[in-house]
Parts: C-alpha cells; structure tokens; sequence
C-alpha cells in the first residue's frame, strides 16, 4: 500500500484519506473543554508571586496584610510548604526544583508565595501586599559566566554541589574522530548559540486541584501532555496514594512540549486544595508562562567539519554547553544529558564523530528542551546544517552539490551513524531534489546572479534527519518509566469502537488519526471509533505526547490491537461461517471463507461477540497493546528558502519556500500538512524575530508578547509543501512522526539563505533571530547588538 | 492582569463630561478607545482614580472639513481614518500612517486623539502631527483653546493639557498647493512599536520649490520628535536627490534613540537617514500626483 | 454598576464592578467559555468578540463600557441549528489544529466576508493580523475564510 493510494473507501476513511476532524465539531462552535472552561462548586482561584530579582536570599516574608484582604482565603509560603515536604520537587532530570523559595530566589519569575481567594480579580490584588524581604546577590546571566572562575555559586543549597555544572555528557569516538581530522585537507568551524526560544502556545498552563476531603480522591484537571507518568510523579513525591490521584487533562490550546514539565504551581494548588478542602484554580498568565516555564534551546554549539580535498566530509566534532537555568529540569530520556543532539551527524555519510556536552546552571527561568525539538534535535540539526552550508560556502561548492555528494545513500539503510543510532529508512537524494525542482533552484541561482536593484537575493537549504518515537525500553525512559505506549480497543455489539490512548493530543487530531488507524486494520468506519486521552482512570498507561512519539509508539499499539482483535474476529467469524479459522481471510472489513464469498462482517463479528459467541472462548471484543518500539523512526526532509534582504535597513523577506517531507506513510494527508505548515511558521519564528534573552541584571526581555514576538499572518510566509513517502521498515503501519520536523529543520534554512545573501559581502553567520540591526550590523562589519 | 479598582462615569452630555473631568482634576481620566491606558492599567502602570468614559458622546466620532482643516473629533477611531476619503487629501502621511498603527482590532477602537494625548515617543500619530503642523483643539468646562502640536507634546508621555482639560478635536490644515507625503515606519511585525518611524510632508509654491516641509519622528527620543534642521534646510529650495539626501544626514544627526532590544542607536540613526531620504521621494513623487 | 448587554441576541441585566474585563465577564458572569484569553498585553485577539459588529480585543474593554452595545461571540455564529459558512469552511479546510485562537479568527473572518466576500490572500492576512496562531501557520486560515466567502455569496 502506498501513501497516494488509500486501500479503504472514503467512508471508511481508513490510511491516506484526509478524513475531516471529528474534534472540530466542538472547537468551531466554541464548546472546546480547556482548563479555564472548568468550573467546581465552590472554586477557589490562586495567584503566584513572583521574585522580581533574579539572584538574592529571601530574608523574610510578612503575609498579613495579604491574608487580611478580605476575599483572601489562604496565603501559602515556602515555609508552610516545607512543613508538608513540598518545598522542593525533583525535576524530570534528576535535579531537584524549589516549589516555593525557601533559602534564595535563584531567576527572574520564581515562585516565592501563592494567594488563593474567592476571585481571581482579589487574588491578583493581594500579591502586592505581600512584603518579600530580598538581599540581592549578583546574577549569573550566561553558562559562560557561570562556569568562570570567579561565578557565584547558584545551587548552594545541593549537598555536593561546588561549581555551576548541571552535568555533562558525551557521545562519539573522540580517537577516531581526531584521527579523522589529522586527515583533514580541511577543517570547517563554526560557533552559534541557538537562542533560547519559547512555545508559548495559545493556552497557557494551569490546574484544577480538586483533593476531596470526605473521599481522599484528588481529582487534578492539568495541562498535561503526559498525564499517566504525572500521577505517578504526584504519587511520588506528594506522597498520595495513586490510586486516590485521576489526572485528567482536557482539552489543550497547545502544548509544544510546554505542558510536559511538572510546574511549581501544580504543586501548591494540589497542596492548597488538600489543605483548605475546596477546589483550587491556578492558570498562569502570558507573563508568567513566558517568563518561569519550560523554554527550549539555549544552546551554544561550537563545531568542526573535517573534509578532503574533494569536499567529502571525514569527521565532525561538536562542544556545546546549553544554558540550564536554575534547576536541571529538561524532559528528556534520562540516559541522554543532552537529549538527542548527538544526532548532529545529520543526513551525511562519515565514520567518525564525537560530542562533548556540558550544560551549566545561570539565574534564570529551568528548562530548555521544549518547543517541539524532540529532545535537543532542533539544535542538532540547526547545527550541522550550518556548518555543512558554510563548508559549501568555504571551499566554493553549490550547497546542493555539496549536500548530494555527503549523503547517505539509500542503500546504506539501515544506516549506523558515528554515534550509535540506527537510521531506519531515508532517501535523502529524491527529496533534495524534488525541493530543488519544485522550487527551481537553478533558476533563482541564475536570478541571484543578475539581481542589480541593490536587494541581495539568497538561497537556503536544509535537509535533515529527525529522530523520534521514544522509545525502547534498552535505552529510554523518563524518570524511570520505560517509554513504550498504550491503546486499549473495544468493539461495541453495533459494531462501533472506542479506542484509548495512553498519549494526549493538543492539537494533532488523534481524535481522528488513531481512529483511521483502526479503520485501515478492521474496516470499521473512522467515524463510527470514540476516541479518549488524558483520563488516567480511564485510558491505558502511556508516556504522553511529545517528541512526535505519538504515531511511531500510540500508533503502532493501535495497530496491534486492532490486529490482535481482528484475530479474535478471526475464531467467531469462523464460528458464524462453521468454518476453520485457518480458512477465514480477512479484508477491508470483511470475514470470507476462503475461496468462497461467504463472508460476515466486522459488525456482524462484533455483535456475535456478545450474542453468540463460540463456548468455551469469552464474551467480548475487546484487547489491549502496550508496545516497546524497536527503534526510533527517522523522518526526513529538504528545505529550500529563497530571501531578498535589504542591505539599507536590515530587513529581508521570504520569496519563496519549498518543503519536502519524508515521514514515511502518511496517515491523514490533510492533518501530515498542517503540522508540516505550522512547524515551518515556528522555524521562520525563530530565524526571524522570535527570542528571549537577558539583560546583564538577569531581567528577562521576552517575557511577554510586546517583545516575545510572535509572528503573525502578515509576515509569515506561504509554504510549498512535497512530499517523498520512505517507510518504516519496522513500524507496523510503516509511519514516522512528524510534528516536530519542519520545526526542527526550517530555521537552518532561513539563516542559510539569509547567509547565502550576504556571503559575498563577507558574512559568514549570523545568529537566530536574525534581526535587521543584526544584519547590517554584519553587513556594516560592526556588532550589533543584542 | 487586572486592573486596580476605579470609579467610572459614563457620561452622556459633553458638558457632563467636562464637569467631571473639571471637579475630578488629577484623580480623573479620559477614556476613550482605551487601548492605551487599558493595557497599562491591566499591567498596574497606571492607577487612575475615576475613569470618564466619552464613549457615549457620539457626537465626537466625526472626521469633517472645517474651515480649511480637516477636523478628526475624540472618538474618531484609527479604522475611521483608514477609511476616510478625506484624509489622504489632507495628507498623504496620515493616510500612509493610518494603517500601520498597531493592529485591526485595536484599531477598531483605538482613536487619534487618544494617541495624540498620549504622547508615547514610540507613538505614530504624533510624528505625523508634527509633519504636517497640527492644531490641537482642548477644551475644559472653562471653554476651549488651541495648541500647536510642536507645544502640545511636551516630552514622555507628557502633554501640555491642563487639569480638566480633554483633547476634543484634533486639526490638519489641508494643503494649499502641490503636496505629498509618507510614513515610512519600521517594525519587526504587525502590533509591535515602530523600530524607527519617519513621517515626511513636503508642499512646493507655484514655482516648484518647497513651501512647506514636515520631517516627524517615531521612537528616537523620549518624545515623537520634529527634525526642525532638516525641515529648515528644505524650505525655499528645489527639490533634488542632493538635498533630500543632506536633510536626511540632519534628520539622523537631531535624533537621540537609545539603544535596546531593538536595536543600537547607530542603526536607528542609519535607518532614520534612510527612510527620511525615501519618505522625502516619496513626498515628492505626491506633489506630481504619482502617488 | 447594573449593565445591560446583549450577547449573541440575548439580553442581559448583570451588576459587575467597572474593573471587570469583557472577556472575563462573558466567560465567569455568562459562562460563555469560547471566548479565550492568551495573554495579558492585547497582543494575541484570541479574546476577539464582535462589538456591534466590529472585532475587537474583549480584554481591553470593560464590562461597563458594552452597555447599552450588541456583542457577538462565537457561540452566536451557529443560527437557527446551522453552522455559519465559516465554522463549515473552517472544519472543511483543516484551518485549527488546537482551536484556541479559533473562535476569534472565525469571528475576524467572519466581519471580513460580509464586508468582503472576495479577498485576497493579503486581504486575509492583514484582517487577521491582530490574531495569533501557534498551531497552523495560517495559510489552511486564510484558505477557509476565502472559502466561506466565496460559499456565502452563492446562498
């Protein structure tokens, strides 16, 4: 079956239709179910004070005229907290994180009280009248400072803890790659810093702590992309029993990997909740979900690139150090430090690599790997595909040429790359090309040449390889709990389903995409299948949604079970036809004898399911998969931007993008394509104008929309999207994700072509966001900064 | 997030209006399109005691020639201006400005005046006022006088009005002769402030040489700013590339912009040399009817 | 202060501080919750309503001020059981992913078309230039606006 031919009819909607989506049915008439929407008997709303300074002891905090504002129910502090052990949580990285300041506020936003009152309006009114007692120290604004000598020591509270390093790590073989780079005819350098960014989805964090007192039942509606693995942490470290905590995360506006962090204000409305008996709301405002939540990137990344006289390329080595934060908190596979960037090899053929990793600790807000990067490969990718431009760039090759001749080859598949992950399927060729032919790359080079207004044109490429679908159970897990996924499938006796998922939606349609999964394996209509995320009382224990791991692991379960059920149908259709099962096909929704056209269908195989089933076999249709996936999945892409910038302000627009696509088969085409478009919008938003940087006081700038920018309609550019279909070889529908991949590999080519532009005038980078005083900063030879 | 408490009045008489405004003094403030104070407000920069909302006067939306000026009432909203057919005779600037001031909603609501008084340096409105030589109509219930506009913006966020006084009108004098203008602004996207604006108005006499020149400035000093030099170096002059270029070079030395996140005050200055000398073009282009 | 409001061609009589927000008053005093808000400096229209008949940004209104004022929200765009040709064109053209920034794009869309059935790309994209979208990077938005324009016009 391929990807441009569905094998289901369009009413059945099974693999390859772009089947409209059931969920929108409640999103267009204003009906979505989001955190604010709900509402408890007797709610109570919670506001967050804030550290205005971002280093300094907390001497002393005095409550009382906040408790005394009438409509203020409760005033929590760090102390009261740590009366209950909740003062400090540990972090998704082994770290520990302060819920409330008890010792020292340690960046710009954190949490150091907590109001809870009748009404949101009152509880925002008492924050100020909190008097916070700060001995300001000074602030550590960059892991440069941080890890010099003379730094003052951020995590003074950690037994142990004697410098500012929050880890470090590697990958690679260092003897083999400095062998490869003895061999050099050449070596390529290049120093970036991928700023530190933001997701900032349109909904912002909150949570409804419900903790019943004449039940024990702690009902907590959360912004959570992962909201099984979040009871167990709740379990964990609140110490409540877990079977008395249902996380239930309801609709979200977004998520981005923003809603994957266990947040301090989840904590305290928990622990407020508990303590006062009623229902407590938190939902943070912009300012402070800009300022104090999960950022991603931050990431200084030094490189080299050895070629021989020919261009190919021998070896590469990569040092970076990423800029932690506070509290060590990225959401990563525990084994990897740096999250996946070792995948910085890229789509290219060279034995030998080596990385070496360090991540330090600055006062400012934890995090760093968020913002659909699955795990630190927008950084990886960001990497070398700006070192491989500047290596095309430096020794006088056409990028495209250049990349051609370096990329594995489709019949190196699976291909081992230097630092051990086993790429699964790619043809990296046949997608390059197509770009270059959709967008007639030879003809905007003959167009670049003739350009004589002043305005300099410039052409970017980027062809990466992304790797998600965490992941085996050898090597992933988070926090301990191995990253398989989960789908439990019921037939009703109509025939109809209702399929659950142990991973959660913000927005990619799982609604719809999980139930044409079903569809493709059983028949049943895509329509007629119920899907349910996010009620740990009532789905399958999964790892959530991030990383675009849902279709690769939640897919293939789904898969699975569907085929474990069809097998099941199997034993009563045979039992319907009085016929052996070995004789019984199956196919787009029916049960034959083989060779006969006596046949039932998956309607009437679910209805004997319950009225008349064989003895001896039990009553029901019904099956669970809980999957390990062998391997990651490998999705892969070309991009090409065309750029016309203006050397006399600064400013350059996009002419011109085509993105090619490999994610191997496509489940619901329409769906593949918004993600595609909506990732391609975040990497223009990142190489354009999208950052969040600190002055030298440790204030951050960014930390809100007026200089958070987040672009809009008028200067995002239009997107042409191809696609080439190389499937997964071990992925049971032959699919890859792809929610991340235009995120992670777009903003390399922005900057390419934005480069490519101003090459001849001598630049040769410019870091994201590529700001206009930043390029005739460049073009001027001046710095321009910030 | 939420603003402090207030007392509100919705009066429905400008008189009314006036009378609370005079009784109220510093503790009262005018609330007209409100996306300018709201926002502050919501951020607790600001805490005014008793707002006046003059939504209600009606009377105030219009935008209407009046003797040899176009006079832009209270609750004329940016949207209003966009649309109008007589501003652009008025004044090619505002007609260039009128789009680009912050975003679609906001100027569904938003008005000139509101932004004249305001008085913002990163403000649009007002470099166009200075441009083109406004008059600023404010009136108390002691009655009404007006004001140049190069008098009304005193300095950040700071006008001239006195307390109990609202804007009421603000007044652009249609051109006699020939004219044309621009508003050249420079912002990273739709609804930030203007990295750099430049407004330009050029009028030439009967004989081709410029009788009126405006030269207005966005985000470059802490108050929009006239670039008086460079206007006096226009005046009785042919217009030529030449000239325009050395009225830019003065445009860029009189502005003082700080650098920021925006930007280091070189670039700005380079960037206000620039659009000045295109604004200029571009003026000109307007005095032969190109534009 | 005792305000009287029509919402969606309902009228109703609330007393509510003056401080009270429009958006806030029509999620908590009206419990119309399709309303959003995404951020705290009028930046983002994800609160946008339609006050009589213009869009604007309902977290830089008060309460007070929409008085005596006809607000539409996008609880009020279905009609008598019938989905208003944008919410169709909106699910037909895959213009919302998470459908946060939704209810206010439909409402901006929907101001557009009737003023506009035919706009350009650019037409689009500057009307909703006052919205945000995290999610779908616009193009599937401007495609179903342009869509319930051009379907609107043959009914």
């Amino acid at each position: 079956m391929t990807a441009t031919h569905p094998r289901t009819t369009p009413e059945v909607g099974g693999i390859g239709h772009s089947v409209r989506r059931k969920e929108d049915s409640r999103f267009i008439q204003g009906r979505g179910n989001y955190l604010d929407d709900i509402v408890l008997p007797g709610m109570l709303h919670m506001a967050i004070l804030r550290s205005p300074i971002a280093h300094g002891r907390l001497r002393s905090i005095d409550t009382s005229a906040a408790q005394a504002l009438p409509g203020v129910v409760a005033v929590v502090t760090g102390e009261l907290m740590a009366a209950h052990k909740l003062a400090w949580m540990p972090t998704l990285s082994g770290d520990t994180q302060a819920v409330l300041a008890t010792d020292k506020v340690r960046y710009q936003g954190q949490e150091v009280a907590a109001v809870i009152a009748t009404d949101p309006y009152i509880a925002r009114d008492a924050l100020p009248l909190i008097d916070v007692d700060y001995e300001e120290l000074p602030p550590v604004t960059s892991p440069q400072q941080s890890l010099g000598a003379d730094a003052p020591l951020i995590r003074d509270e950690k037994e142990g803890q004697v410098d500012n390093v929050a880890y470090t790590w590697e990958s690679g073989d260092k003897a083999a790659t400095d062998a490869a780079f003895a061999k050099a005819a050449r070596v390529v350098e290049i120093a970036t810093h991928y700023p530190r960014s933001h997701p900032a989805p349109m909904e912002t964090c909150g949570i409804l702590a419900d903790v019943n007192p004449a039940t024990g039942q702690a009902t907590l509606y959360m912004t959570s992309q992962a909201p099984h693995a979040h009871r167990t942490l709740f379990a964990l470290v609140a110490g409540l029993p877990e079977e008395n905590i249902r996380i239930i995360s309801p609709d979200l506006g977004g998520g981005f990997g923003n809603k994957v962090p266990i947040y301090p204000g989840y904590v305290v409305a928990t622990a407020a909740s508990l303590l006062i008996g009623k229902p407590v709301k938190w939902i943070e405002s912009r300012t402070e979900n800009l300022i104090s939540t999960g950022f991603g990137r931050d990431y200084h990344m030094k490189g080299e690139l050895a070629l021989d006289e020919k261009g190919r390329i021998l070896g590469m080595r990569s040092t970076v150090l990423s800029d932690q934060g506070a509290f060590f908190s990225d959401a990563q596979p525990t084994k990897f430090k740096a999250g996946l960037f070792h995948i910085c090899t890229g789509s290219y053929d060279y034995p030998a690599a080596y990385v070496s990793a360090k991540g330090a600790y600055t006062n400012k807000a934890p995090g760093g790997v968020a913002y659909r990067c699955s795990f630190r490969v927008t950084e990886a990718s960001y990497f070398i595909e700006r070192l491989v431009d500047k290596a095309a760039h430096e020794i006088g090759m056409d990028p495209a040429e250049f990349r051609l001749m370096n990329f594995i080859k489709p019949e190196q598949f699976p291909y081992k790359s230097p630092t051990g992950f086993i790429y699964d399927s790619g043809d990296y060729h046949s997608a390059l090309k197509l770009a270059m032919e959709m967008i007639d790359y030879d003809g905007w080079r003959q167009k670049q040449k003739e350009r004589t207004d002043g305005k300099l044109i410039g052409i970017g490429i980027a062809s990466f390889t992304e790797v998600v679908g965490a992941g085996n159970s050898r090597e992933y897990d988070l926090v301990g709990i191995k990253m398989f996924d989960s789908a439990e499938l019921r037939i009703h006796p109509t025939g109809k389903a209702i399929l659950k998922l142990g991973v959660k939606s913000q927005g990619q349609g799982h609604e719809t995409t999980f139930a044409q999964i079903v569809a493709e394996e059983l028949g049943i209509p895509a329509g007629d299948i119920k899907v349910m995320e996010g009620d740990t009382d009532n789905t399958p224990y999964g790892l959530g949604t991030y990383a675009s791991r849902s279709t690769p692991v939640a897919g293939a379960a789904t898969a699975i079970v569907s085929r474990k059920i069809r097998e099941k149908g199997r034993q009563l259709a045979a039992h319907l036809l009085e016929a052996s099962a070995d004789d019984i096909e199956f196919d787009l929704g029916k049960f034959t004898v083989k060779g006969t056209d006596k046949g039932v269908t998956i309607q009437e195989v679910a209805f004997a399911a319950y009225t008349n089933h064989p003895q001896g076999m039990e009553a029901g249709l019904e099956d669970v998969c809980y999957y390990d996936p062998p391997n990651m999945t490998f999705p892969f892409g070309s991009y090409i931007v065309v750029v016309e910038v203006d050397p006399s302000d600064g400013t350059w627009k996009v002419l011109d993008m085509v993105a090619v696509d490999d994610c191997g088969v496509r489940i619901n085409p329409m769906i593949v394509a918004g993600q595609i478009t909506g990732g391609l919008t975040e990497g223009f938003a990142k190489a354009n104008m999208q950052w969040i940087t600190f002055d030298d006081d440790g204030n951050c700038i960014g930390s809100n929309f007026l200089d958070y920018l987040v672009p809009t309609a008028w200067e995002t550019p239009k997107f042409r999207l191809g696609e080439t279909v190389t499937p997964s070889p071990h992925h049971p529908i032959g699919a890859k994700g792809v929610g991340e991949s235009a995120t992670v590999g777009s903003p390399a080519a922005f900057v390419n072509a934005v480069v490519d532009a101003l090459w001849s005038k001598g630049v040769t980078n410019i870091d994201m966001p590529v700001l206009p005083h930043r390029v005739w900063g460049a073009i001027n030879g001046v710095e321009a900064k910030p | 997030m939420y603003p402090a408490s207030f007392e509100y009045s919705a009066p429905q008489s400008l008189s009314e209006a006036l009378g609370l405004l005079g009784k109220l003094g510093d503790e009262g403030r005018v609330l007209a399109g409100g996306q300018s104070l709201i926002p502050m407000m919501k951020l607790r920069l600001a805490q005014p005691g008793h707002l006046v909302d003059i939504n209600g006067l009606k009377e105030l939306s219009y935008i209407r020639r009046d003797n040899g000026h176009l006079a832009i009432g209270a609750l004329a909203r940016h949207a209003d201006i966009v649309k109008s057919p007589l501003v652009p005779e008025a004044s090619k600037a505002m007609a260039a400005a009128a789009p680009w001031i912050s975003d679609p909603l906001v100027r569904n609501r938003g008005t000139l005046c509101g932004s004249v008084a305001h008085c913002d340096p990163e403000g649009d409105w007002n470099s166009v006022m200075l441009a083109v030589g406004a008059l600023v109509v404010a009136l108390s219930s002691d009655g009404e006088r007006t004001v140049p506009i190069s008098d009304f913006v005193v300095d950040f966020f700071t006008n001239s009005l006195r307390p109990g006084e609202m804007v009421k009108e603000v007044r652009v004098p249609f051109p006699v002769g020939a004219s044309g203008g621009a508003y050249n602004k420079l912002e990273r996207k739709i609804g930030d402030y203007a990295t750099v604006g430049v407004a330009t108005h050029l009028e030439l006499d009967g004989s081709g040489k410029i009788s009126q020149a405006g030269i207005g400035l966005t985000s470059v000093h802490n108050h929009n700013l006239k670039a008086t030099a460079a206007e006096a170096m226009l005046i009785g002059q042919e217009p030529s590339d030449a000239l325009f270029a050395a009225a830019a070079e003065a445009a860029a030395a009189a502005c003082q912009p700080s650098s920021d996140v925006r930007g280091p005050a070189d670039y700005k200055r380079a960037v206000v040399r620039e659009y000045t000398k295109r604004g200029l073009a571009t003026s000109l282009a307007g005095t032969r009817g190109e534009n | 202060m005792e305000i009287q409001v029509t919402v969606n061609g309902t009228a109703y009589t609330r007393d509510v501080e003056p401080r009270v927000l429009l958006v806030d008053f029509i999620r908590t005093n009206l419990g119309l919750t399709g309303t959003h808000i995404g951020c705290d400096t009028t930046s983002c229209g994800a609160c946008t309503v339609l006050l009589d008949g213009q869009p604007v940004k309902s977290c830089t209104i008060f309460a007070v001020q929409a008085s005596g004022a006809s607000v539409g929200t996008v609880e009020g765009l279905k009609q008598n059981g019938a989905l208003h040709p944008i919410q169709e064109a909106f699910k037909e053209h895959h213009a919302l992913q998470c459908g946060f920034c939704t209810p206010g794009m439909m409402l901006v869309g929907s101001a557009l078309i009737a003023e506009n059935p035919h706009p350009t790309d650019d037409e689009v994209r500057w009307a909703i230039s006052g919205n945000l979208c995290r999610c779908t990077g616009y193009m599937n938005i401007v495609t179903a606006i342009q869509a319930a324009g051009a379907a609107g016009e043959g009914s």
